[in-house]
């Protein structure tokens, strides 16, 4: 922080740090800042100065029926993906977390490799992999598919949450008679929630925003909201792009807050547990 | 003192096994038990991503088309030399196998195939395929083919047939490479017009450097002020980094275009202040790629050189500049180099995932912005070339991996930490 005392070359140094981080902040911020106003414009072009408020490109994003069946799509994968991401990683991370075992590490990087794979490749070696299978053009492949790419993030949450709990608490259900899965469902997992709950959004969001794979596995009766988008940025970026954005953006700051919440529980839990 | 002068017995546990072994035994059943709990994921993997992902890598050496489609000509050919002209018994399998894949037909991939080795070669095999069978019977087929077409006298088409007889192919990987096989059976540079990928290679990797870069430099100190704010006011600055993060990548690049855009905020606010006077051509461009793969990929820099940067005691830097240090070679000698784990694991991350990007450069850019996710999807979507699409995949993934490996090696993978 500035000192009193301070020198004038560390004054222009401080105030020029501040000044570029405020930029940068701006920087990210500004896009989403943009286009929210311009989705309540009344004009049809996505330009300032606004031309009125009006609802007209809300309406016409809830009475497409494109637009409707793209969001149903995406309401029916991204819920089963995040299901599938959430049961199969927490297991996993459970079991990573409570013996050593050789190859560990390799293990551990293998199952969050689907994070790191570029989208592009995942989309053809599956596409390849489910036509040939009848599969392509299914939600079921794009559920697994998204599935795979979610994964990674619940076992780094899940582990992350799992290494500030305290192993004699199982010990101690276990003791008093508990089966394993009691133990589990009763002491474990209500403790790790947060860790969990954070992971299945990020599996969620992951799902949600999905194109990439989407482009190659689904066909026109399964285009998800974001296939829809693409579409639409491609040919020619109406108001409507812009209405379901702000929608979007609306639902991310939920997703972000929920998270923000759950991690001060976590941190809660972490301080309670030393 | 008295000692016990009797050797000690084990101890043991109550069923009177010795405690060791039951020991042994407990940890080994836990360690069974952990790998049941991590199974069900390992099998889910193994089906839906890794088995998709090696067959991927095999079909970009798959080369069935003349083996499965020519089968007998294929085995009978593997005995001619490559000088001169086959024997007869090469025309007769070939007669032989066309006249079957004219029945069933599958000519269409075949003569698709020689004809990207030879242009003219699917016209000449539908020719041939058309005049079968030979009424009546020749004496010889050689004789009776070269005098349908002159070609198959010449070796060259048949040199193709050889070299293709292999039900794999090094075609597609060397021509992603710009090489090819040349009439000889040796590797050569492949022909300038058809020499492009290892430009878009070198392109992806000089992009994905500059986007890194910008990455850091933007990144390090926003990442310093999230560490030292007092906690009310680096929560609030923590809202504004992750918000993006958050946020839907089509919001995003939507959200670019609208500001960049020739008649756009960013312009139309410069030209009114008078700083230009024509628009500047801001995106369908690689400046317009930058600024927005910058924007996406910037959280995944600023986090992890954030959570090394809070771990660092400030008192560090004090005690430097107290002792007469000068603040700036103080915070290069001092505090720098404790960040330099975060700034390697924030760029390998960052340049991991932009040697993948496909979505904004299609989006933003404009030909000569595409990296070489755009021509894998390219291959599959619009010309659908398996070959080529999983040989360029096959390409990628393997510097992906290697990547990877180099982070999972420096960083950790179990380090990862979200938010």
């Amino acid at each position: 922080m500035l000192q009193p005392y301070a020198t004038p070359v560390e004054r222009i140094w401080y105030w020029a740090f501040r000044i570029l981080c405020t930029l940068v902040v701006l920087f990210l911020i500004l896009p989403i800042l943009v286009i929210v106003p311009l989705s309540f414009n009344g004009g049809s072009f996505l330009v300032y100065p606004l031309q009125g408020f009006s609802l007209r490109w809300y309406q016409d994003f809830f009475t497409s029926a494109e637009w409707m069946r793209s969001l149903k799509n995406s309401m029916i994968v991204a819920p089963a993906a995040t299901l599938v991401a959430m049961t199969l990683g927490t297991m996993a991370a459970v079991g990573l977390t409570r013996a050593e075992f050789r190859f560990k590490s390799l293990l551990m990087s293998t199952l969050i490799s689907p994070m790191v794979v570029p989208v592009v490749i995942v989309g053809v070696a599956t596409y390849l992999f489910f036509a040939p299978l009848g599969m392509s053009n299914s939600y079921l492949s794009l559920i697994l598919v998204h599935a795979a790419l979610g994964v990674p993030f619940v076992i780094i949450t899940v582990t992350a949450t799992l290494q500030s709990f305290n192993r004699n608490l199982t010990r101690a259900a276990a003791s008093l008679g508990a089966d394993p899965l009691t133990t589990f469902f009763k002491v474990t997992l209500p403790l790790i929630a947060p860790g969990v709950i954070s992971g299945a959004l990020f599996a969620f969001a992951t799902s949600f925003d999905e194109v990439v794979v989407t482009l190659f596995l689904a066909g026109p009766q399964q285009a998800t909201l974001p296939r829809q988008m693409f579409g639409g940025i491609r040919e020619n970026i109406s108001p409507t792009i812009a209405a379901v954005a702000t929608i979007l953006i609306a639902f991310s700051v939920v997703m972000l807050l929920t998270l923000e919440w759950l991690r001060g529980r976590s941190e809660k839990l972490r301080t309670t547990a030393e | 003192m008295t000692t016990s002068a009797a050797p000690q017995a084990p101890i043991l546990t109550v069923d009177g096994v010795p405690l060791k072994t039951q020991l042994h035994r407990a940890e080994r059943m836990n360690r069974i038990k952990s790998l049941a709990l991590i199974a069900p994921l390992a099998i889910f993997l193994i089906l839906v991503f890794i088995v998709p992902l090696v067959a991927m890598l095999k079909k970009s050496v798959d080369n069935p088309e003349v083996h499965d489609t020519l089968p007998k000509t294929s085995a009978a050919i593997s005995h001619w030399d490559g000088k001169g002209l086959p024997a007869e018994d090469v025309y007769q399998s070939l007669i032989a196998d066309l006249q079957v894949a004219y029945d069933n037909q599958t000519m269409g991939d075949l003569g698709k195939r020689l004809n990207t080795e030879l242009p003219g070669y699917r016209s000449l095999i539908n020719k041939t395929a058309r005049a079968l069978p030979f009424d009546p019977k020749p004496a010889s087929v050689k004789a009776a083919m070269t005098e349908l077409d002159e070609r198959w006298g010449d070796p060259t088409y048949w040199q193709v047939i050889r070299r293709n007889a292999s039900a794999y192919t090094p075609y597609y990987l060397l021509a992603s490479l710009d090489h090819r096989i040349d009439e000889q059976g040796q590797i050569v540079a492949a022909e300038p017009e058809q020499a492009i990928y290892l430009d878009v290679f070198a392109r992806t990797l000089w992009m994905s450097f500059v986007v890194t870069i910008l990455c850091l430099v933007f990144s390090y100190p926003v990442a310093y002020l999230l560490a030292t704010l007092p906690t009310r006011k680096s929560n609030l600055l923590m809202i504004c980094v992750l918000l993006p993060f958050w946020t839907s990548v089509l919001v995003r690049v939507a959200a670019w275009i609208v500001l960049l855009q020739s008649g756009g905020i960013i312009n139309s606010t410069l030209i009114h202040l008078g700083i230009i006077d024509q628009p500047l051509q801001l995106v369908f461009n690689r400046t317009g790629v930058y600024i927005s793969m910058v924007h996406i990929l910037m959280p995944f820099m600023i986090l992890p050189i954030y959570s090394v940067m809070k771990g660092i005691s400030p008192s560090y830097l004090r005690a430097a500049i107290s002792l007469g240090s000068h603040p700036f070679a103080a915070f290069w000698q001092v505090y720098f180099p404790q960040t330099v784990a975060g700034v390697a694991a924030g760029g390998l991350l960052v340049f991991i995932m932009s040697i993948g990007y496909y979505i904004t450069p299609a989006l933003l850019g404009s030909p000569n912005d595409q990296m070489v996710s755009y021509f894998v999807a390219f291959y599959t979507n619009t010309t659908i070339n398996w070959g080529m699409a999983t040989a360029l995949g096959g390409l990628l993934f393997g510097a992906t991996l290697i990547l990877y490996i180099v982070y999972s090696w420096l960083v950790g993978a179990n380090r990862l930490r979200l938010g």
